[in-house]
Order: C-alpha cells, then structure tokens, then sequence
C-alpha cells in the first residue's frame, strides 16, 4: 500500500471521526446524564446545516452565518428541551423514542417546507478551497480545516469540561444524578443547558458537513446512527469515550471503503474482490461495535466504573 | 392483556369491529382491500414486536431486521424460481408454508446471536445495539449484489399457496387474516403460560425474579427469538401484498414505525398493537388525504402533523388506546401496571 | 383518544364515494421523485411534461388530460406502492415520470400485471431493452447505456488510455460503465461503483489521484453529481486530469449548483440547448420563460415524452381506449421533437442521434453545454437483439 495513499485515507478517516465526536458529545452527554435517548439530535445537524447556508447564501459572511446557525440551532434545542424532553425524563425510554421519532418527522418535513425538497449547498469562502502540499500529495484545505475544528472543540469541550463550574456540575450529574440534584443544583437549567450545548455542536457538524457534501433532508439519520455506533462503543455518557469511539469509528469506516477491496484484491480475483468489498465495507463499523460489546458491554472508556 | 372474557366492552366492540373489517374487506373495492391487507400484515407485525417489547420489556429498535429477513426469503426464493437456479445446490421453496419456516428459523437465528450480544446491555444501550444490529443487515441487502442490492426485487408472481391460489387479492388477503387469527391464538398461550408470566413478572421487577433464581437472560432471549420468528413471518406476507422486496423494509424508520404501532395501541396487551397497527395505517393513507380537504396542497406535508400528533401522543399517552377503551370499568381489563421507571 | 378513529373513518367514506372517472377522459400518472438528492430530475421531467402539454393546449391527442402527480421518493419501495395506487385508486390509463432505473424495474411487474402503459421519460434499463422487453413498456429517451457509448467512442477517439471508471451501485451505474467500455477499447486505471446514497467521495478520490489516471469518465447524476465535482475540484484534480461523463453528470441542474468547477467538461447527449431546430428553440425560450430556469435534457425528455403520446393519441382516434390500438400507434408514431427526428425501435426504445457537448461559460457568465459534434448517427441500442418482441 503506498504510504502517501494511507495517510491522506487516514486524513479522511479522521475528518469524519472529528465530525462524529461533535455529534456524539452532545448524546453521549444527554444519555448520561437524563438517561435521555434522544433521536432528534440528527435534527440538530440537519438544522445547523440548513441554516449556515441558508445564511451564508444570504449574506455571503461565511463565518459569522455558521455562528449565528449555531445559536440559532441552540435555541431549537433548548425549546426542545423544554417542550418535550423535559416531561420525558422519568418516563419509559420507549416514551422518548416515540416523541423523538415525532420530532425527526417533524423537522424533517418542516425543512422541507422552508428551504424546499431540493439539496441546497454551503460554498466554503475563498480562504477555504485549494489545496496543501502535505509530503507530496495536495489535500482540500477545506478538510483540514475541519480537523482542525473538530479538534479544536473537542479542546473546548474538555476545558468546559473539566475545567469550569458548569463542566463539574455535568460531571457530577453524569456520576451521580440524584446526588446533584440533592446538594440544590437547578437541575432544570443545567439540563436545558446541556441539550442547547450538544444541539449547538451537532449544528457545527452539520455547517462543517455543508461545505463539503449537499445539505439536505434527512442528512440527520444517516449520521446519527453513525453516532450511535460511537456511543456505544465510546461507553454511554462518556466524553472521552466518545472521542475515542468517533475516531475509531470514523477511521474503520473509511479505510474500510479505502482499503478493503485492496486488501481483499490480495487473496481474491479483482472482481470478486471489488464485489466483496463493497459488499463489506459499510459493515465493517457494525462488526467492530459486535466486538466491543461482545468483549466489553459497557463501553471501551465508560464514564462510570 | 386480559382473557377474553374479561375484556370491556369497548375492547370487545373495537377487536370486533376490527376483525368484522378484515374479514368482509373483500367485498370492498380493491384498493380498500388492499389497505385492509396492509392492516392484517402490520397488525400481526406489531403485536409480534410486542411480545418483546411490551411483554418482555425489551425496547427492540431493530424489528425491520426480521420484517425483512422474511421478506427476503420470498424474493431470494423468486429469484432462482425466476432463473431455474438454485442456492448453494438447493432449490429455495416456492410454496408459502416452507418459506414461512425458513424465515421463522433465520430470524430467530439471528435474533439469538445478536440478542445474546446485546441483552448483555439494558436501558438506551439496548435501544442502540439492536437498531445497530439492523442496520448493518440492512447494509448486508444493500451490498448484496447477488439479489439487486439496493433495487430490491420486484416479484412477477405470488409465492404458492398450498390449497388456494394465492395471486388474486380477496384469497391472498383472506389468507393473510388466517394467519394473524392463528397467531393471536399462539401469542394468548404464550402471554398466559408461565413462561409469560415470568417473562412479565422480570418485566415489573427483574431483581425478584431473578431472586427466585430464574435466569431471566434466557427467557428473554428465547422470547426475543419468538417475536423476531413471527415478525419474519408478516415479513413473508408483506413481500407477497406489496410484490416487492428490498433493503428499506430493513431500515430503521420501520423499526420505529412497529414502535409507534405498538405504544399506540398500548404494549403488553398484544390486541392493542393490533389496533394500533390498524390505527396507523389508517393514519397513513387518510391523513392527507384529510389535510388535503381542509386546505389544498397540504396533504403533501402531513408529517408535520404527524410528527407532533406522536409528540403529543408519547407526552399524554399513558397505557395506550386499548388500556384506555378499557376505562370507566375498573378491574375489568386488568389492564398493566404503567412501566415507569424513576 | 377515539377522535382520530372517528376522523379517518369519515375520510374514508369520502374517498369511498369515489372520484368519478368520465369515460373520454385521459388519466396519466406522473410519479417521480420530487423531494430529497435526485429531485432536480424529477422536477425538470415534470415541469417539461407540464410545459408539453400546455404548448398542445392542455389537451394531449386533443382529449381532457388529467395528470396525477405523486412523489416516489427515490425509493423503490414507495414507487412501487404509490404506482398500485394511481392504478387501483386512480384508474391511470398510462404511467410516466420515471427518472430511475431500479425504480421503474420494480415498478414494471405491477404495471403490466394491470396493462397499464409506462411510457418512461428517463429510466431504460437494459432488462427491458433486451430480455425482458415488455409490450407495456416504452422509452421515449434513450437506453442506459446509450449516452455512455457516445462518450465512450468520444474518450476513444480522443485517444485517452488510462481512463478511471466512477459509478453507482445500481442498474444503471452498471449499465453506464458497460456502454463506456463497449466503445472505449484502452485500458482502465481503475473501476469503483459507490453506494448509491453516498454523498462524500474523500476516500475514492484519493484512491484515484493514486491511480495516476489520464482521464475520468464518471456517471452520478443529480446531487451526486454535483457533490463529487465539487470535491474533485477542491482536491485540485479539475486543470490536472480532465473529466468525461454522460449528459447526465454534466446536466443543466448540475451545472446550476456546480459553476466553475465544470468547465470544459465533455459528455455524450441526445438533446442540447443549442440544437437547431425550431420546435427546440421554441421549446428553450419558453422553458426559460415559464420557469426562470435553463431545461435540463430531462426537462427536454420530459416535453418530449408529451409529444409522443399526443401524436400516438391523435393516430389511434376514437379507439385509443382499445390498448392494442393505442400500443400499435405508439409503436409508430414517427415525429419530431425538439432533438430532431424520433421513432420507436422494435423494443420500444429510441432510434436516433447522439452529440458530444462540452461545458461553455457563455459571455453572459451562464454556464452550459454547447455541441461539438455528432458522434453517432441513427444509433440504437445494443440489446435490441435480445428482445423477443416483433420480431
């Protein structure tokens, strides 16, 4: 395999891990800490799509249009919160699926009425096309830029984190739920805080997405059952599982498509090999969730014990 | 869900009015028939579903999986009737009845092995891992270059029927309400057989159960393995109404479709799923149509009435519709304790 | 809890009383895909058809035409459930519309189990071309593989020889490819079929550059399109190697999202903007009119597809009722259409001529296709032998 080849796939891998991580930061700390599922949260990244370019069509200021869809898409996630999820709590997982599920409908078909059925597209601002020499090989800038988001937040969020009061209460909640809720914390508030946080960054995900794929409907559900996949295998409300889990996920999946049928072209005839493959390929994050789970139920990194 | 003899009145009436519509569907006109079709497969689906979620307790997000293992034993068994070849030296069944088996043997298969991987978790994990587990057969139809991968197979004919023809509607449809009658009948043993009750009691308190030294996993497996066998089997039924099959009968929107059916009608009471089912149905065909009259061009987007009307639903629904028609008599129906957590 | 019970039961008396069907009546069905990456298509096809029948005064063959519209989705399933609907709800007497192969494949057994004629604008998979050619079915566009053989014999010609294939996981992605390589005799870098919702091409780009093509013939029409052009740009390969496609990957609806990143592209059509005849232009200028936008060659298809069946009504006379009639006339109508002379071969698929096109950016800065030259001429396709049908 040429070198140059498996860096820039390993490259790729990583802008869809760092991607994934923004999603599953958001869920993993909405699992953790109110025992939440929340299928709406491919809504967020949908949203926070949509808008950025929808905005960055409108006023041609790339940065400040993500910014605003940001917050914007916060404030979505907030209401949701207050509307919805925050009656759901207590009640039967099931109970949340269903008023989720409602809700993707919902957004979904909303979008659709607003921005109408057809893709629309998030141009990158000059500064962001081209390409960097890196050892030879030119790869988009735009990418980059995305890694370098992505990390970037994933900074923030361990500073927010592990660093901050609100990061400590989330801490605690994730640990111990009852026990904050004790010592006289506004629950309340802290929850809604933390569903407009992981809204916002599924929104950045989605703007991020925009520059280098069509915005369009239902973009939501292909990426949050990606995501779900990370979770799990990260270990249910835990961050560092989640970063850990996304880039594990996002690197399988592509080296996967990159490689497989390569590797399989090694043993096998071209054809078969390619038909094997492709055939393989989009499996290969499912099997690795199989074996973390078979091996390790709770999670590669689980946030408790 | 109560014997019969217990159930209300209301129950009664609508089980009644149910299965009077299934039964005289085919003197309606033929696309009505055809919806009263769509009704008994999604019926038989939901209350099989429900024999692991609402009986069982265990929240399947992953139920397409089997819906389509069934469906694809039909289209994998028309393509090499259609090609006279056969499958690893064997010639797949034709007839209806062997393709049932094959589909209760594959799904339950299948249910076992992933459900002992992903019983090993509860809660949203166990929501997760199962809609994973779907999602990545959905990707094994979808590559699957052999049976049309993502164009799915459109079936030319009907599989056989044993005594009666099963291509013109009225027989297929009749034949479809058999077996849902069947299965009810089976589904009612299990609910009332001790196994049911374990599987119910673990449902309600899984700590004494399991203090009384029942190993709950294995129940739960074995009746996880049941409801996916049933559900392959209204996914042999759905293959044969709809004359085609292909990956998105495995995709996750189903899984969650059979959940709303099941909360609907309410779970753990196996006829509320039925109804549920039938409500949705409903739901699907007419609501556009109604928005239509009330504001032309509207019924295109009735998802967004949809969407919340389930919001709604999930926030005020309680115990579900047939709980519900039970109420006014209490005792009567001795309808579930609510499965709240907290 | 009873409400929406009550409510659906009272919408079901009113649909049970039944939409009255007059006997002189035209019903069509125009199921296509109106919402999600592939709607631009369906969209055009549509608006194309709609305009078609306005220019021959509302009434196609001079009979009260109603066309009901559905929205397929892009997903075989719904297509196939919403044609038993337009069938057994909508007594449609002919079904057009459709844009994708394996839609219409798993559309076509429903239809000619209810001898209902599917007159695709668009989809015309090899199957029913060859094998499987079905007295129910007509194409009034092209078979797959036909602009790709344009293209193909193009890429010869120019004397490329290490060309990377790109196409879909699906009929006619494998169609595609086979209709290249049957014109196209040099050798291949490389050959990947993606899956068909695939919308980020990262990893096979990179496999690409690796490969060291000296050019790229690609099929991924709509949204995919327009996704994978601009990240070959943006990887930097645009000026490096050059891009050959069908029509379909270099389409109007494409180059409206793409702009620059598709210039000086070229692609085997049977239809262009610029093509000189007047039913063309007049056709152009009031798309662009009614519309606000360029047509797409599906919007050209779709227009055409409106002619057809009018001239095939106008033949069959008071008899179009009787379906033999009516698919006797279809088979031959012989008209023109705004890509020239059209006619039906004996497996009801197009006899005629392909360009290539190149992307231009005109002096106005529109960017569109313009002909270079006429590379096949009276060309059908190459399943034709296969087809059992009037032999």
């Amino acid at each position: 395999m040429d070198p140059l080849l498996l860096l820039q796939q390993t490259l790729n891998g990583l802008q869809l891990g760092v991607m994934l991580f923004l999603m599953a930061a958001g869920l993993t700390l909405i699992f953790g800490i109110m025992d939440f599922i929340n299928l709406a949260h491919g809504a967020f990244y949908m949203l926070g799509a949509y808008l950025a370019a929808w905005l960055a069509g409108l006023f041609d200021a790339f940065v400040p249009s993500v910014a605003v869809a940001l917050l914007l898409t916060a404030i979505v996630g907030f209401l949701v919160e207050l509307v919805v999820a925050r009656e759901l709590y207590r009640r039967d997982h099931l109970y949340q699926v269903l008023a989720t599920f409602g809700l993707v409908l919902f957004f979904d078909e909303l979008v659709k009425l607003l921005f109408g059925p057809q893709p629309i597209f998030l141009e990158p601002p000059p500064w962001l096309e081209g390409q960097v020499e890196l050892f030879g090989a030119p790869y988009p800038v735009v990418r980059l830029a995305i890694i370098a988001t992505g990390l970037a937040s994933a900074v923030f969020l361990w500073w927010l984190i592990a660093r901050t009061r609100l990061g400590m209460l989330i801490r605690a909640g994730a640990d111990n739920r009852e026990m904050v809720q004790a010592l006289g914390v506004d629950i309340a508030t802290l929850f809604a805080l933390v569903f407009a946080l992981g809204a916002a960054f599924a929104a950045l995900a989605g703007a991020m997405a925009g520059t280098i794929v069509a915005v369009r409907i239902g973009m939501g559900e292909e990426i949050l059952i990606l995501t779900f996949v990370v979770v799990v295998v990260g270990g249910i409300g835990s961050i560092r599982g989640a970063f850990v889990g996304a880039l594990l996920v996002g690197l399988v999946d592509t080296w996967g498509r990159a490689l497989l049928p390569g590797l399989l072209g090694l043993v096998f005839e071209r054809s078969v090999a390619d038909a094997a493959g492709a055939a393989l390929a989009p499996m290969a994050i499912y099997v690795l969730m199989a074996l973390v789970l078979a091996f390790r139920p709770q999670g590669l990194l689980p946030a408790r014990g | 869900m109560p014997r019969l003899r217990e159930l209300a009145p209301l129950q009664t009436l609508a089980l009644a009015l149910f299965f009077g519509f299934l039964v005289a569907a085919p003197l309606a006109e033929e696309w009505l028939l055809k919806l009263a079709t769509r009704m008994a497969i999604f019926a038989m689906a939901a209350a099989a579903l429900d024999l692991a979620l609402g009986v069982g307790g265990m929240v399947s997000f992953g139920h397409a999986a089997f819906l389509g293992l069934g469906a694809y034993v039909v289209g994998i068994a028309f393509v090499h009737g259609f090609e006279g070849s056969t499958l690893a030296g064997f010639e797949p069944p034709a007839d209806i009845w062997r393709q049932m088996l094959i589909a209760m043997l594959a799904a339950s298969a299948f249910a076992l092995v992933t459900g002992w991987v992903s019983l090993r978790t509860r809660g949203v994990a166990f929501i997760m891992i199962t809609l994973a587990f779907a999602q990545m057969l959905y990707w094994f139809f979808v590559s699957l270059r052999r049976y049309q991968g993502e164009d799915g197979i459109a079936l030319w004919n009907r599989s056989q029927g044993l005594f009666v023809d099963l291509e013109p509607q009225p027989n297929f449809h009749l034949f479809a309400v058999l077996c849902l009658l069947l299965f009810t009948l089976l589904a009612l043993r299990l609910y009332h057989s001790r196994f049911g009750r374990v599987l119910r009691a673990a449902r309600d308190n899984e700590r004494r159960v399991s203090a009384l030294g029942f190993p709950i996993v294995r129940f739960r497996l074995v009746a996880y393995g049941i409801s996916a066998a049933a559900t392959a089997v209204a996914g042999v039924l759905l293959a044969n109404a709809t004359w085609f099959v292909g990956p998105s009968y495995l995709s996750w929107p189903v899984s969650g479709q059979l959940i709303v059916m099941v909360v609907l009608g309410g779970m753990g009471t196996i006829f509320g799923p039925m109804l549920g089912a039938a409500l949705f149905v409903l739901l699907e065909q007419f609501l556009p149509d109604l928005l239509d009259l009330l504001e032309p061009g509207a019924g295109e987007h009735w998802k967004l009435v949809l969407g919340p009307l389930l919001v709604l639903l999930a926030l005020r629904l309680r115990r579900g519709l047939f709980p519900a028609l039970a109420r006014g008599r209490p005792g009567a129906g001795a309808v579930l304790p609510e499965v709240d957590r907290g | 809890m009873k409400r929406p019970f009550s409510l659906a039961l009272a919408a079901c008396a009113l649909v049970f009383a039944g939409t009255p069907v007059g006997a002189q009546e035209l019903r069509i069905g125009m199921l296509t895909t109106l919402s999600g990456p592939g709607s631009g298509l369906g969209i055009d096809i549509r608006d194309g058809f709609r305009l078609g029948i306005e220019h021959l005064g509302g009434k196609l063959g001079g009979l009260e035409t109603v066309v009901v519209e559905a929205d397929d989705e892009r997903k075989p399933d719904v297509a196939v459930q919403k044609t038993d609907e337009m069938i057994s709800r909508e007594r449609i007497y002919i079904m057009t519309g459709q844009v994708w192969s394996n839609l219409a494949l798993a559309m076509m057994p429903t239809l000619a189990r209810n001898q209902v004629f599917f007159i695709s604008p668009n989809a015309g998979p090899s199957q029913l071309a060859g094998k499987q050619c079905n007295p129910w079915f007509f194409n009034t566009a092209w078979q797959n593989d036909n602009n790709h053989e344009a293209t193909g014999a193009y890429v010869q010609k120019r004397g490329f020889n290490r060309v990377y294939l790109l196409a879909p996981n699906y009929p006619a992605g494998h169609d595609s490819l086979n209709g290249f390589k049957r014109y196209y005799k040099g050798g291949i870098a490389g050959e990947v079929y993606t899956p068909l919702e695939q919308m980020d091409y990262a990893a096979e780009i990179a496999n690409l550059r690796a490969a060291q093509p000296d050019a790229v013939f690609f099929f991924l029409p709509g949204g995919l399109g327009i996704n994978f052009i601009k990240q070959y740009a943006q990887a930097g390969l645009k000026d490096r190697i050059p891009l050959f496609g069908p029509a379909f990957s270099f389409s109007q609806d494409i180059l409206q999202a793409v702009g620059e990143a598709a210039v000086g592209a070229y692609n085997g059509a049977q239809w262009s903007p610029d093509l000189p005849n007047e039913l063309n232009r007049k056709f152009v200028d009031s798309f662009k009119q009614t519309y606000g936008r360029l047509p797409s060659l599906y919007a050209s298809q779709g227009y055409d597809t409106a002619l057809v069946i009018d001239a095939a009504l106008r033949s069959a006379g008071d008899k179009w009722m009787d379906k033999a009639t009516f698919r006797l006339a279809l088979e031959k109508v012989v008209l023109e259409t705004t890509r020239g002379a059209f006619r039906f071969n004996r497996n009801h698929f197009p006899v005629q001529d392909y360009y290539i096109r190149q992307v231009v950016k005109l002096e106005d800065g529109t960017i569109t296709n313009r002909i270079v030259e006429k590379i096949f001429e009276d060309h059908e396709d190459a399943y034709v032998q296969e087809c059992p049908m009037n032999r």
